[in-house]
């Protein structure tokens, strides 16, 4: 296929056995090119068995009835088919950064970790390997060229609730550049008439919701089980909850069982309702307050990535995104004058601003980059 | 797109002499084998003729064979068959890292329920040294597990004196054959083992018939329950055009044996040597003096062996890497890791096994895709750098 001879154009898939990326394969075979569909072998479910809930693990990436509903989109659409171990690579670049995150008192994406080590770093060099010019993927955003700067941009998708751009921040240029997210004009509903249309056998299969290698949404429950499988105690798991005072409340079973903004779970009776302003993992302290204490205007961000535009000299007016289900709100970016830092200053105060997250800058529905929130 | 098939060791395609016995048994065979009339007679006497066919091809006695659905079952049936008939109420047996899983997992099971098992490692070569069984031998070990030929590497292991070892022990040789049976000239007498393991698709006969020797006069407690067919050792209705295929593939392989064995390690060896030569910083894993004559496995560093076959099969030549797990992602192979590879060159490891269609002009076709293919994985590799 990479002979010199074919002008087709060759383009590999990753298929999760979803609706998503099954049409993604199905538009590209119908659109003429050559199609290979690859699913990514992440982690193995079996490996915790005591996280997979009663009656399986449906529904989640990787499971073998995802694996075997992928392939048999595939066989439908009559394209080469491959699942290939990434497990290692996955539990290096994707599993162990997220679990120390969580120990350090952050709390991580691991989709994005996913998204910059994973599917357009290494799948992206496998698809070059096997001769695909290109990747295409399931995401939900959109990719257009500034003709006259040659620059790729990274838009929201059309379908504002699917919109995946905030998951997409660490994208390079030479990544974007091969890269096709094919359903970023699309709404969801359109894709499952697609879906119907093509014939797909996924085509009226759930949505997955949780992060993939987390089958019951349990973060900290995988934290402890993954470390009781390797036989060693996470360090440091106990502590004291202590509020703004610094009077102590009660105690806990470590840090890593908490989230800034987080609620239930305290085990603390209050006459207001408690939130996680902060955890401290150095003394394993987790500080509470009230609703208001959640509220800042400014934040810090490391290791910027601009996409749409090239880095900033200047303070720059952008809408700014916190964590995913956040409404983007207006802020003055603030260049450090260390490169890949940036100061945000929000024109209102937020809720939870959680170090470990992304803060993604938006002009409308062009993402002009992000970092990760210090 | 033509393709090519260089994985006779996964399987292989049945062959038209099988084919041409196949099909006029399912036709015209249609009687029970264990019945009284005439069609029973003709079952009968279709299974037996096979049974002396697959005989000549191991060198034992027509009787001292049990027809069943492969080498998965044979290796259940000589390893629990032998062990649950034991007498002893403590039991050892020993086998060997590098065993195909319906050997290894079988031990596994045993050691369960309460039976110990020693897995003997393996040096560089991919062959058991017999000192290391010897050394493993308990007053209580009653069965010894060693595969003839290893499905990924090749190698031969020297049974002779491992049945030397275990005879001298008063425990039970087993055998399994399926990678040895139709390739190399097998004699179980000379071999001196007590049963023998071998599979009809790794010679030419189609999937869900096989065979297991059984030396007379060794202990053997079926696993399943029925009626007295194979002579109480394996019940269920025979399966009569499986066997008239086993057998007809057997005939083929006895005939055939110094001819193609030869014609195959020619091609093995110029595939091997070209690779070697056109492609650097390659080897050959496992010794290569013992081996059967269709098998290779060579390391590529810096590549990843599942995308080196993918990016071959795109090409249309079918090879293999690993063990295929559940999903079908491939894992580091086991036999690999047991001989002292590390996990990233047993990752970056492609097993090439030949066959009956394979010709000089597809071995060399199939040198040419893979130095392009290595070069274009290499190009991208975050972690091979040219040892120049």
């Amino acid at each position: 296929m990479s002979d010199a001879t074919t002008t087709v154009r060759t383009t590999a898939v990753a298929m999760s056995g979803g609706v998503d990326s099954s049409v993604v394969a199905g538009l590209l075979k119908r659109s003429g090119a050559r199609v290979v569909g690859l699913t990514m072998q992440l982690w193995n479910q079996r490996r915790l068995p005591e996280l997979v809930p009663e009656g399986g693990s449906v529904g989640r990436c990787c499971s073998l009835d995802d694996v075997y509903d992928a392939r048999t989109v595939a066989q439908h659409l009559g394209i080469p088919y491959y699942v290939i171990n990434f497990e290692d690579r996955f539990e290096a670049q994707v599993v162990r950064p997220f679990i120390d995150e969580y120990l350090a008192g952050r709390t991580p994406i691991p989709c994005t970790l996913c998204n910059n080590f994973i599917k357009f770093d290494q799948f992206l060099d496998l698809a070059a390997g096997l001769g695909a010019d290109s990747i295409a993927t399931g995401h939900y955003a959109r990719i257009t060229q500034d003709q006259s700067a040659g620059r790729y941009q990274l838009r929201r998708s059309a379908d504002a609730s699917k919109d995946q751009t905030y998951f997409l921040f660490g994208l390079k240029q030479e990544q974007l550049a091969r890269a096709q997210f094919p359903l970023g004009a699309m709404t969801k509903p359109e894709v499952r008439e697609l879906a119907r249309e093509l014939g797909l056998p996924v085509a009226e299969k759930p949505d997955s919701q949780e992060i993939c290698f987390v089958p019951n949404g349990d973060y900290a429950g995988f934290i402890d089980a993954y470390f009781r499988e390797r036989g060693v105690e996470s360090e440091r798991t106990h502590g004291e909850i202590l509020d703004t005072e610094g009077q102590v409340l009660g105690e806990h079973r470590g840090v890593h069982h908490f989230t800034v903004g987080q609620r239930r779970g305290l085990g603390i009776a209050a006459r207001e309702p408690l939130y996680v302003i902060a955890t401290e993992p150095a003394t394993q302290r987790v500080i509470v307050g009230g609703s208001n204490d959640l509220l800042s205007a400014r934040l810090t961000a490391r290791e910027i990535n601009w996409i749409s535009i090239p880095p900033i000299s200047a303070p720059l007016r952008a809408s700014v995104k916190i964590r995913n289900k956040h409404l983007a709100a207006p802020a003055t970016i603030y260049p450090a004058a260390d490169t890949g830092r940036a100061e945000v200053h929000f024109d209102e105060p937020q809720r939870a601003i959680t170090p470990g997250q992304g803060a993604v800058f938006y002009d409308g529905d062009l993402v002009l980059g992000g970092g990760w929130i210090e | 797109m033509t393709r090519y098939y260089f994985d006779h060791n996964a399987t292989t395609p049945v062959s038209a002499a099988v084919l041409e016995v196949l099909v006029p048994a399912l036709l015209e065979v249609h009687g029970n084998a264990s019945s009284i009339h005439q069609d029973g007679q003709l079952a009968k006497e279709r299974l037996e003729t096979a049974r002396r066919q697959v005989a000549s091809l191991l060198h034992c006695d027509p009787k001292e064979l049990v027809f069943l659905s492969g080498g998965t079952e044979a290796d259940n049936l000589a390893i629990f068959g032998t062990v649950r008939a034991h007498p002893n109420a403590k039991k050892h047996v020993i086998t060997t890292a590098i065993e195909h899983p319906a050997v290894l997992n079988t031990c596994r099971e045993l050691d369960r329920q309460g039976v110990r098992v020693t897995y003997v490692p393996v040096g560089s070569e991919g062959i058991v040294d017999p000192a290391a069984i010897r050394q493993a031998l308990r007053p209580d070990t009653v069965l010894i597990s060693v595969m003839h030929a290893n499905n990924e590497l090749g190698t031969i292991q020297p049974l002779q004196e491992i049945a030397a070892i275990a005879r001298e022990a008063g425990a039970l040789l087993h055998a399994d054959g399926v990678q040895a049976a139709g390739r190399i000239s097998v004699n179980v007498r000379t071999l001196g083992v007590d049963l023998y393991s071998m599979s009809g698709h790794k010679l030419y006969a189609p999937k869900g018939v096989g065979a297991l020797y059984v030396k007379a006069g060794t202990r053997l407690q079926p696993l399943q329950f029925g009626g007295r067919h194979e002579k109480e050792r394996r019940a269920g209705t025979e399966n009569v055009p499986g066997a008239v295929a086993l057998g007809a593939a057997a005939k083929v392989a006895v005939a055939d044996m110094l001819e193609e064995s030869s014609r195959l390690a020619a091609l093995r060896d110029r595939l091997e040597q070209d690779i070697l030569a056109r492609v650097p910083d390659t080897g050959v894993n496992g010794g290569r003096s013992l081996r059967v004559p269709n098998t290779t496995n060579i390391y590529f560093d810096g590549i990843d062996g599942e995308a080196l076959v993918i990016a071959l099969d795109l090409k249309g030549f079918a090879v293999s890497s690993g063990s295929a797990c559940s999903s079908g992602a491939v894992e580091p192979s086991h036999v690999l890791l047991a001989t002292g590879l590390s996990r990233e060159r047993a990752r970056a490891s492609l097993r090439f096994s030949l066959g009956r269609s394979n010709t000089a002009d597809q071995v060399d076709a199939l040198i040419d895709a893979v130095a392009d293919s290595t070069a274009q994985l290499r190009k991208l590799s975050p972690t091979y750098t040219a040892s120049v």
